[in-house]
């Protein structure tokens, strides 16, 4: 169980919702729970292998995954996940 | 029982150590504060190379700013010995436990024919309009100097740049290119600042240029009518010392990024959306580079520009002036930059967010490998060729294939 942050440009994937309190010990465990939870965001979370896409980074606590241990980086319920993808506007 | 003024010398002479300019001389570079306690005017006609100037009459006032550990060692001097010498016992009485005065002063320390150097001279219309700069210890006339001697490139007169371009203007940075092919449309009023009503339909690059050109005559604006494209980057980075990145498409924004790594120019990157906005600044091989952070741009539906997604006003204003905050830091050498940190602005709860950002030891562009391959003059080039507005920028795109290296990442 973890805090998950939703960006702006997904929430309308998830019923507009800011954050989630989603389960799961690892970063695959929560994306796994909030995509069955809600669907329509897998396309731009996930590859079609099931990674993570490239253009969207995860954060646990300020730190990127992919300098963790990726996709089974632990997560405790204290732990607060960020969603972020580019933006571009300027 | 009243004292002369020889008595007063004599009094200090007896109990502040005096050094030699040549025993300053020979000192070890930054191992000692000079402070260079004569008046304005005197500093003004030269000075040790490295001291600080705090008038005598600001001792007491200055001096901590300056120097905050009381047991380093200070040495102080002015023209002739004597003033310092004084300085220096006030010094002490403020628990300064390692002063020394630097007999015969600055006219021996010149008459010996050791260096120093003569500080940029402001005009008294300068010193009037920046005297709220020169008033900070940290920055004061060689900073402002330094400044009015610096280059900004500005990648868009649009949300992000029109703030930072005003306040970077006012702040008095010499130079400050804006790249810009667009007009003005009535639309960009509600954030574009530096533009005004009566300007719809002139060039972007021609309102800003007014509007900076009327807030402060110093800065000399250049002005780049055209789309930054691969072809062109090289060229209109090249001599600038940071360059702020308000660009709103990802195309530009990793052009920009691969050209301006291997020139090895610092790029303060904002973006903005609805009410969040990221900024960071990009210093090459020191942080992480744009496709550190972003390897691949996300697809269109996901990334929207403001003209489509929209944009409250006062956040690009907000980012675009942290941004203008990174770049006088780059400029004048002060405090920490945003290298290698994610700063996240939500302005609906009013939060900073910070993340921390690493380089990408397998990045195509600031990678050792990537460097490596450029010296080489084999650029690494990106897997996917047919994703054409996302291969490597500057340089690398004129290359043929047939001659570069692959790079380690998915396309």
């Amino acid at each position: 169980m973890s805090t998950v942050f939703i960006p702006t440009v997904l929430r309308p994937n998830v019923g507009g919702a800011k954050r989630l309190d989603l389960a799961g010990d690892t970063i695959r465990g929560v994306v796994d729970e909030l995509v069955t939870r809600h669907p329509a965001i897998k396309q731009q979370l996930l590859t079609d292998q099931g990674d993570l896409n490239r253009f969207v980074n995860v954060y646990v606590n300020g730190q990127d995954v992919r300098y963790l241990q990726g996709l089974d980086t632990p997560v405790t319920p204290s732990d607060e996940v960020r969603l972020l993808p580019a933006m571009a506007g300027g | 029982m009243p004292k002369s003024y020889g008595d007063l010398l004599r009094e200090a002479r007896a109990t502040i150590r005096e050094v030699t300019p040549q025993e300053v001389e020979a000192l070890p570079a930054g191992s000692v504060t000079l402070v260079d306690v004569r008046e304005a005017s005197e500093w003004e006609q030269g000075h040790l190379p490295g001291a600080v100037h705090i008038s005598k009459s600001y001792v007491e006032q200055q001096i901590e700013a300056a120097v905050p550990d009381r047991d380093s060692e200070v040495i102080l001097y002015c023209a002739g010995g004597v003033r310092s010498l004084f300085a220096a016992q006030t010094l002490e009485q403020m628990g300064y436990a390692n002063v020394a005065s630097m007999s015969g002063g600055f006219q021996q320390w010149k008459g010996a024919g050791l260096p120093w150097e003569a500080p940029t001279v402001l005009t008294a219309d300068q010193k009037q309009r920046y005297s709220r700069h020169l008033l900070i210890p940290e920055v004061g006339a060689d900073g402002q100097a330094k400044l009015l001697d610096s280059k900004v490139l500005l990648i868009g007169a649009g949300g992000l740049g029109s703030p930072a371009s005003l306040y970077l203007a006012a702040a008095g940075v010499g130079t400050i290119g804006i790249v810009d092919f667009d007009v003005v449309d009535l639309s960009n009023l509600q954030r574009q600042v530096v533009h005004t009503s009566d300007r719809v339909g002139e060039r972007k690059v021609e309102s800003a240029r007014k509007t900076i050109n009327a807030l402060n005559p110093d800065v000399t604006v250049v002005a780049h009518e055209e789309m930054l494209v691969a072809e062109n980057v090289e060229r209109i980075i090249r001599g600038y010392d940071v360059i702020l990145d308000g660009t709103d498409t990802f195309e530009t924004r990793y052009i920009l990024n691969d050209a301006a790594v291997a020139a090895g120019i610092p790029v303060v990157h904002a973006s903005v959306f609805r009410f969040e906005g990221q900024l960071t600044t990009f210093i090459p091989y020191e942080g992480p580079c744009y496709r550190c952070l972003y390897p691949t741009p996300p697809p269109p539906e996901l990334a929207p520009g403001c003209s489509v997604a929209g944009v409250l006003g006062v956040v690009p204003g907000i980012m675009g002036l942290l941004q203008a905050n990174e770049v006088l830091k780059v400029l004048l050498g002060l405090g920490e930059t945003l290298a290698g940190r994610l700063l996240l602005f939500d302005a609906l709860e009013s939060t900073f967010t910070e993340l921390k950002l690493r380089r990408d030891p397998n990045c195509p562009v600031c990678s050792t490998e990537a460097v490596e391959a450029r010296r080489l003059g084999r650029p690494l080039t990106m897997a996917g060729a047919a994703d054409a507005p996302f291969l490597l920028g500057g340089s690398f795109a004129a290359l043929p294939d047939d001659d570069s290296i692959p790079a380690k990442v998915d396309a």
